[in-house]
């Protein structure tokens, strides 16, 4: 297609060991803990006590700031305790463990049957923002802020990212198979939200079946379902723009720059579930998979279940594995242990045999190429890892446009010497910023 | 079976991605050796078992020196991953068949030790280990480093010089005599009965070998391409007899133009990092071989074009670098 992205790569998809199997709700957990801090932004604090009654819905932890997100109990039970846990990306956060009471009993007043149609954009927003509701991509963004840009941004354009092109997750494809409903009205209320009549699907074409069933639940709509090329990072929010509406997002911009805002397809599910039955985030479908795993499977899982739960009801390991990830393959963090709670952007839980992430010893760069050819980003990826070796972390922000890079993992992917490029890039970045700050505090 | 207990073994932790390709340095050195071997062989066929054992020797004594560089300086040893077999079945392709075998492992003791690890080895030279091999014995014997084989190269002629040097000292019609006539000059360039450096006389296997390279993705085909085809252009507009007399066929042919636009040119990591970079470089590089060809004292300018080629690659990587997405609109 003519407005692909250059660059980018092509792993092997690895989505057969779950592409054809339902969503299967997996039982309740013994307990749950719930992070405060699931998203990008500010922490909410908890506003339950220890030893607290909470059911299914309760707000337990509250936003205070305007990037941050609200969090809710996600079982009917007891809190048992509010300490710090481990948590995938920060190390430890604070969060709320409650014990399960087996009633699995909501709050009152959920669920409510709403006529989304009569109301107005700010009270869709309203409901969006008190349900908690973040990127479930795996980004985390709070979506009430996406959903909210400043006045002299002007949208024009939806765009629903149901790419899915990490290798292994088949969470959002499965949804689209079988809860295409939700997703479409989930996709009218974001528009109508945001005051824009056109949007967009775009959708990877090794997903054709999920390409037909949302064309279908689109038909005579202002929404146009693309079936676009399978090319790692196509899920990226400014590959997918570039290749539906032809508009490259500027250096260190965001999508509204250029009109157009990206939701997941998780989030616009959720989206339907707050704005139509009053229920907010507490669950969502992850992908549990990779050679290590008994039996992969996707699981409608609640906030908080570890991952062990998750593994254990897809019978438990079938060898050792050599690696977990949290999130797809490409862009996922590695865990160091499966006592981790599910949060709202776990998109997937993968459990790596000897082998399978074919990791090999780093060599020197042989200038080969690769990496810069798949980089959907137009930079040196070569030149950023060799000034990071050599701590020039300045000049690669300065003359190799550092920051740039989305860390989609293109060229660590190709490259033949194997060399961790995008630790070099996270180290560089990080020093940067280490800088900057330190520049900060002595103005002060 | 038993149950996996996961806290038996420490899980692996690193960066993100955590699936790789399965290329590999090995794999694109192994494979580049693959696609030479059929000229290689060819020329160890034509030329006899002295070409053969040059062979042997410049491609073993390249292999033993990495592995006493390495063990010297206590560097992982990487003799397996075929770079240094690599670079010694190159220099030796580009020597005549009749060189003394000492001469090649001298030759290979300056492309590995000096023009490679004491660059810092691999990934880190400047210039292409193999020519600097063959430009130092270039300097070092030349009598030897121009002494071809006796080979008949028509029923009544007997030659020991190379196509491009009967060109340059005897001109074009007495080149043509030799071989009896311009077809057969051309069926003997593409086959390679020919008089040259071991591994320099088949254009056809050597083309095929590149081939397979462009099609395993190991090399652009822009740059045996462009090189190739500015010395047609060039050659063929600056003819012998005035304007767009010269013969475009057989100088893309004769000496080590095959061989080095499709091996030595594309070389990864001697050369731009971008294509637009590397398109500069093969026309730079197709130039100067035209330049010195045609002007220069010696009769073949591939490898010394390959060279200066490879000095200004810094700075070519400086200007033609990617453009960033977001950067137009």
């Amino acid at each position: 297609m003519a407005n692909s992205f250059r660059g980018g790569v092509h792993p092997n998809d690895r989505k057969s060991y779950t592409a054809n199997k339902p969503i299967e709700i997996a039982p309740l957990p013994s307990k749950v803990i719930i992070p405060v801090r699931q998203h990008i932004g500010a922490p909410c604090s908890p506003v339950v006590n220890k030893g607290d009654e909470v059911k299914k819905g309760q707000v337990i932890a509250k936003i205070d700031a305007f990037v941050s997100s609200n969090v809710h109990a996600s079982i009917s039970g007891k809190v048992i305790d509010i300490a710090d846990y481990p948590h995938p990306t920060f190390g430890k956060c604070l969060s709320v463990v409650i014990e399960n009471d087996g009633q699995d009993q909501w709050i009152e007043g959920i669920p409510v049957e709403r006529d989304w149609q009569n109301l107005d954009s700010n009270s869709l927003k309203s409901i969006i923002r008190e349900a908690g509701i973040v990127g479930m991509g795996g980004a985390t963004f709070p979506t009430h802020v996406k959903l909210a840009p400043p006045p002299e941004k002007k949208i024009d354009t939806f765009i629903l990212n149901a790419a899915e092109c990490e290798p292994y997750l088949t969470a959002d494809h499965r949804m689209m198979l079988e809860e295409s409903e939700r997703i479409a009205t989930g996709v009218k209320i974001v528009m109508k939200a945001l005051g824009v009549t056109k949007g967009y699907v775009g959708i990877e074409n090794n997903k054709m079946d999920a390409v037909e069933v949302m064309k279908k639940v689109f038909a005579g709509s202002d929404v146009e379902v693309v079936a676009v090329p399978t090319k790692y990072p196509q899920g990226a929010e400014k590959m997918l723009i570039k290749m539906m509406v032809n508009r490259e997002v500027p250096s260190g911009g965001l999508p509204m720059d250029v009109g157009v805002v990206v939701q997941n397809v998780g989030t616009v599910a959720a989206i339907c579930d707050a704005v139509t039955q009053g229920i907010p985030l507490i669950q969502r479908v992850t992908t549990v998979s990779g050679k290590a795993i008994k039996e992969p499977k996707n699981l409608l899982l609640r906030i908080g279940s570890t991952y062990e739960d998750a593994i254990a009801v897809c019978g438990g390991f079938s060898s050792q594995p050599e690696k977990i990830i949290s999130g797809g393959p490409m862009m996922g963090f590695a865990v160091s242990s499966i006592d981790l709670p599910i949060m709202k952007g776990t998109s997937g839980i993968l459990a790596l045999a000897e082998g399978e992430a074919n990791t090999g010893t780093e060599s020197p760069c042989i200038r080969c190429g690769r990496c810069v050819d798949a980089c959907p980003m137009g930079l040196n990826p070569s030149m950023l890892s060799i000034l990071a070796q050599k701590d020039l972390y300045e000049e690669a922000k300065e003359d190799f446009n550092l920051l740039d890079c989305v860390e989609c993992g293109s060229c660590v992917y190709a490259c033949p010497a194997k060399r961790n490029i995008v630790q070099y890039i996270k180290y560089s970045k990080a020093q940067n910023a280490a800088k900057a700050a330190a520049a900060k505090a002595a103005k002060k | 079976m038993a149950e996996i207990n996961i806290n038996e073994k420490l899980l692996t932790v690193s960066t993100s991605p955590h699936v790789r390709s399965e290329e590999s340095i090995s794999k694109i050195m192994w494979t580049v050796n693959i696609a030479l071997a059929p000229a290689a062989l060819f020329g160890a066929y034509h030329f006899g078992i002295h070409a053969l054992i040059l062979l042997l020797t410049g491609i073993i004594s390249a292999v033993l020196f990495e592995y006493l560089v390495q063990k010297i300086r206590k560097k992982p040893i990487t003799i397996s991953d075929g770079s240094a077999f690599l670079t010694g079945l190159l220099l030796t392709m580009c020597v005549p068949p009749t060189l003394p075998y000492y001469m090649a492992a001298v030759g290979s003791f300056i492309a590995i030790v000096i023009a490679k690890h004491s660059m810092g080895g691999l990934g880190y030279n400047i210039f292409n280990p193999a020519h600097i091999g063959r430009a130092a014995l270039m300097v070092s014997w030349p009598v030897a480093m121009t002494t071809w084989s006796k080979m008949t190269t028509s029923v009544d002629v007997v030659s020991s010089a190379t196509p491009l040097n009967i060109l340059k000292q005897q001109g074009y019609d007495t080149l043509v005599n030799t071989f009896g006539g311009a077809a057969n000059m051309y069926q003997a360039l593409l086959i390679g009965n020919r008089n040259g450096s071991i591994g320099e006389t088949s254009t056809i296997l050597l083309v095929l070998g590149g081939l397979f390279l462009i099609y395993k993705k190991y090399i652009n085909w822009q740059v045996p391409v462009i090189m190739m085809g500015t010395v047609g252009i060039l050659t063929w507009v600056f003819g012998p007899s005035g304007l767009f007399t010269g013969d475009p066929i057989f100088h893309m042919m004769a000496g080590g133009l095959v061989i080095g636009a499709f091996f030595m040119a594309t070389d990864m990591v001697t050369i731009p990092l971008t294509r637009k970079g590397q398109i500069i470089f093969a026309l730079g590089c197709g130039l100067l071989t035209t330049l010195i060809r045609l002007k220069g004292g010696y009769p073949e300018g591939v490898c010394y074009s390959i060279l200066l080629m490879n000095a200004v690659t810094p700075l070519i990587d400086r200007l033609c670098t990617p453009i960033k997405f977001g950067a137009r609109r």
